[in-house]
């Protein structure tokens, strides 16, 4: 194996970590709609408290992926990352505009007891965590579709080229998933009512992002596709097939590692079936985007592939003990009842008589 | 560069966006660096002398430390993402030397500074409690070394290094990463801004300290705002110290590698044998022929610029001259193409009176933030309280005064290297993306100018509420023993 192939596999497995992690805290904002609504205001809250909580240690790593996607990208491949990040331009606004937006949701929610406040920042939560997995989903399909690109390995077109039909079902395509993926994550990391909803929202979204998926997967594989990413293909479906029969009897850990698996085998046939292009020219072939003649240099991705294999197995290492520490499942008890961390705090006056030292 | 050239104008919006999003980005960056130590400090402190005051600052400033932190982190993003949406051509051109470190900066750094941020946050009450302070501390530690990568890849554009120019590829491509990661701008840079960022954290506590010692006088609290404001204003003066000697190395550096930037920060445009006189202001046109007033240092700026008060400072007139074809032969000599090196269409000089001022206001307002400093430990010596209102106007200034010295610092660097995007290699005119429209790039710029606008507006205003309210009282922190709620929940 080249060290150019090498890295193209190295950036699948990143894309598939952003999104098999992010994916679900998307699908828990999305569901800050659904699941997230009490037969009051005040449990409203407590609900998406709870629901926010389960993701509060590890979202911000899981973003971090997609930098490091992109970072890898950009060493690795400088002309696929120009490329694409120039190409893909108002759709990558969007996509940090909602990032942004979200993470400030996410952090500022909480620090005021205030219930306009709150109301506005669900909503931006909700807007925020659809819109990303719409978009990054429209993206890489047009990456396995194709785009027009010149011979300069510009592309060409603008956003209502990447808005074709294959690209729009890779987008909802994720967003399904996404949904779902939420879904159980919730009922692996709660017990009680949030649990129960979890599950049975997954019992309905999961049948229709598994047929989404399958159409696009098919799709793709009758697009470019070889024997290698029709199989990747069919593991991902039978993985979610497996992940919706072990919801509906309740098993949260293999439902959840279902849509993992589901997730992974998409992002694995989009990669096989473009390779070695990493973005096919519409205009002509013969400006294809490839492993070869977008990879940096030798040494370049020599001393990417030392730092890899030193760091990513510590990276993963504390990763995983993360979720080791927060892996109990948590009720709507555990949340304390909301203060208000403004509020006023009594603090006691100062006992007379030790104020000699003040000038 | 005619008017209503298209590419143009896409080149200019690019760089404003490119300015507006850095500068942005970079008032958060330091007070995460400097914020993060000191929290972590005051967290030790705890572990190892069980003093509550200590545990609730370490939660007090913790808690604006987030605040702060949320918004570096995804300005980041952008910063990220913006080389390749606005300047693809530099990306490809340059890809493969800058783009390392930047993958390294998000695979040692960005990991270890969120994740453990995270454990930090949630992790109250659910870790021993030493981890739980050496993870505060991982966040600090993921802090350096995000900012280590991402000098190293700035300080290639300032005087690249451990390169060749491949003409078969037509782009330039890394031949050592160690010259890379130790460029000698680097090792001066990487000094300098770290220090700036210990000085940004440690006002703002010694800020903060003060203004609620002055609010809570009459609690038993002043004796912990005390201490918090004692301990930002050391650490204000240290960095501040630290500052201004790396800094002076820095500026011999640079005189070296780019003596432009140096004759443009002074506005000098005759270049002096010896003793060339340090300018601390001067009213008048500075297309240097008409001098109203000026107050100068005799030989300081040969001093700074060379390291004895006898050296020869060049002025931007002879450089001006000189320059072009220095480049042009170092260029030939590497075996670069001179398209790549275009000094007729290039305009030799960067903007000077931009480069003259953000530099005196770096230097002017560093130092006088060290000066609060020093003003805060004298008037809380020995057991003392003292909060005169100036002290207290001149605390709320505080911390804001490191911050915007490091924006100075850094709009001064940058466009002090103009028309360069890589020095000497690459003009900026070259780096843009050729098929993005002006009408795209001002789209993206006014979208973020006005989103982050209106985040700064709700920060502050967060900041400010957390600030007033002050630090919770022990009961409140002390970590719980039942296992029934969370220590801490959204």
């Amino acid at each position: 194996m080249t060290l150019e192939t090498f890295w193209f596999i190295v950036i699948g497995v990143l894309w598939t970590g952003y999104l098999v992690l992010e994916g679900f805290d998307f699908g828990v904002g999305m569901l800050l709609a659904v699941i997230g609504r009490g037969e009051d205001a005040a449990e409203t809250n407590t609900r998406r408290r709870l629901m926010l909580t389960t993701i509060g240690p590890f979202w911000d790593g899981n973003e971090v992926w997609l930098l490091t996607a992109g970072g890898a990208t950009f060493a690795a491949f400088p002309a696929w990352y120009a490329t694409m990040f120039s190409g893909f331009y108002l759709a990558l606004l969007l996509v940090l505009v909602s990032l942004i937006l979200r993470n400030m949701g996410l952090e500022y929610r909480y620090k005021r007891d205030s219930e306009a406040w709150r109301r506005g920042w669900d909503l931006i939560i909700m807007v925020c965590s659809f819109l990303p997995p719409l978009l990054v989903g429209v993206a890489l399909t047009n990456l396995v579709h194709g785009v027009p690109i010149n011979a300069a390995g510009n592309f060409t077109g603008n956003l209502f080229t990447l808005l074709n039909p294959m690209s729009l079902l890779g987008g909802l395509t994720l967003v399904a998933v996404s949904l779902t993926h939420g879904a159980f994550y919730l009922a692996l990391k709660t017990d009680g009512p949030v649990r129960e909803k979890a599950a049975s929202f997954g019992d309905v979204s999961g049948p229709v992002a598994a047929v989404l998926a399958v159409v696009l997967l098919v799709w793709v594989n009758i697009h470019t596709g070889d024997a290698a990413s029709w199989i990747a293909s069919a593991i991902g479906a039978i993985a979610l097939v497996v992940a919706i029969l072990a919801n509906r009897v309740r098993r949260d850990g293999i439902a959840f590692l279902g849509t993992f698996l589901a997730i992974a085998g998409t992002v694995a046939t989009y990669f096989l079936a473009v390779f070695p292009n990493v973005m096919p020219s519409t205009t002509d072939a013969a400006y294809s985007l490839t492993v070869h003649n977008a990879a940096s240099s030798h040494l370049t991705l020599q001393i990417m592939t030392g730092a890899a294999l030193v760091f990513t197995p510590i990276m993963l290492i504390y990763t995983a003990w993360t979720y080791w520490v927060f892996r109990k499942r948590l009720t709507m008890h555990v949340i304390a009842p909301q203060t208000d961390p403004l509020a006023p705090i009594d603090v006691p006056a100062h006992p007379a008589g030790a104020d000699e030292a003040t000038v | 560069m005619s008017k209503g050239d298209p590419a143009v104008d896409a080149l200019d919006l690019a760089r404003w966006q490119f300015a507006i999003t850095t500068v942005y980005h970079f008032l958060f960056v330091p007070i995460t660096i400097g914020l993060s130590v000191v929290v972590a400090g005051f967290h030790t402190q705890y572990l190892r002398k069980r003093n509550p005051e200590m545990l609730r600052l370490s939660k007090f400033f913790g808690k604006l430390f987030t605040i702060n932190f949320a918004l570096g982190l995804v300005t980041g993003i952008v910063q990220e993402f913006q080389f390749g949406m606005n300047w693809s051509a530099y990306s490809k051109f340059v890809g493969d030397i800058f783009g390392a470190p930047l993958a390294f900066e998000a695979l040692l750094a960005f990991f270890m500074e969120s994740t453990f941020l995270g454990l930090w946050i949630f992790g109250w009450g659910r870790l021993p409690e030493k981890i739980h302070v050496a993870c505060i501390w991982m966040v600090h530690i993921g802090t350096v070394l995000s900012a280590y990568f991402i000098l190293a890849a700035n300080s290639f554009m300032q005087h690249p290094v451990g390169y060749k120019y491949n003409a078969a590829t037509g782009r330039a491509e890394m031949t050592n990463f160690v010259a890379v990661l130790t460029n000698k701008v680097q090792l001066v840079t990487f000094p300098h801004v770290l220090l700036a960022s210990y000085m940004c954290g440690g006002a703002m506590v010694m800020g903060v300290g003060v203004w609620l010692l002055h609010k809570k006088k009459a609690t038993i609290d002043r004796d912990m705002y005390r201490k918090a404001a004692r301990v930002g204003a050391v650490v204000t003066i240290v960095a501040g110290l630290g500052v201004a000697i790396s800094g002076d190395t820095q500026g011999k550096v640079m005189t070296e590698v780019q003596p432009m930037k140096m004759a443009a920060a002074e506005a000098l445009y005759t270049t002096r044998d010896s003793c060339a006189e340090f300018s601390l202001f001067t009213v008048g046109s500075l297309n240097g022929q008409k001098e109203k007033f000026a107050v100068t240092v005799p030989c300081l700026l040969s001093f700074l610029a060379t390291g004895s008060f006898n050296g020869e400072v060049k002025g931007v007139d002879q450089l001006k001259k000189e320059l072009p074809a220095q480049i042009d032969a170092a260029a030939q000599q590497r075996g670069e193409p001179l398209k790549y090196v275009q000094p007729a269409d290039a305009v030799f000089t960067p903007n000077i009176p931009l480069a003259y001022w953000s530099f005196r206001l770096m230097i002017g307002i560093g130092m006088f933030a060290a000066l609060i400093g020093v003003a805060v430990l004298w008037l809380t010596r020995k057991g003392r309280f003292a909060t005169p209102r100036w002290l207290v106007w001149a605390c709320i200034a505080a911390p804001l005064l490191p911050v915007f010295g490091n924006s100075f610092g850094w709009i001064f660097t940058e466009t002090g290297r103009q028309p360069w995007l890589v020095y000497g290699v690459l003009t900026t005119s070259s780096g843009v993306s050729p098929t993005v429209s002006a009408a795209t790039v001002l789209t993206s710029m006014v979208v973020f100018t006005v989103l982050y606008a209106v985040l700064a507006v709700v920060e502050v205003k967060l900041f400010l509420d957390y600030t007033k309210r002050g630090a919770e009282p022990f009961h409140e922190v002390e970590q719980r023993s039942d296992d029934d709620t969370l220590a801490f929940s959204y």
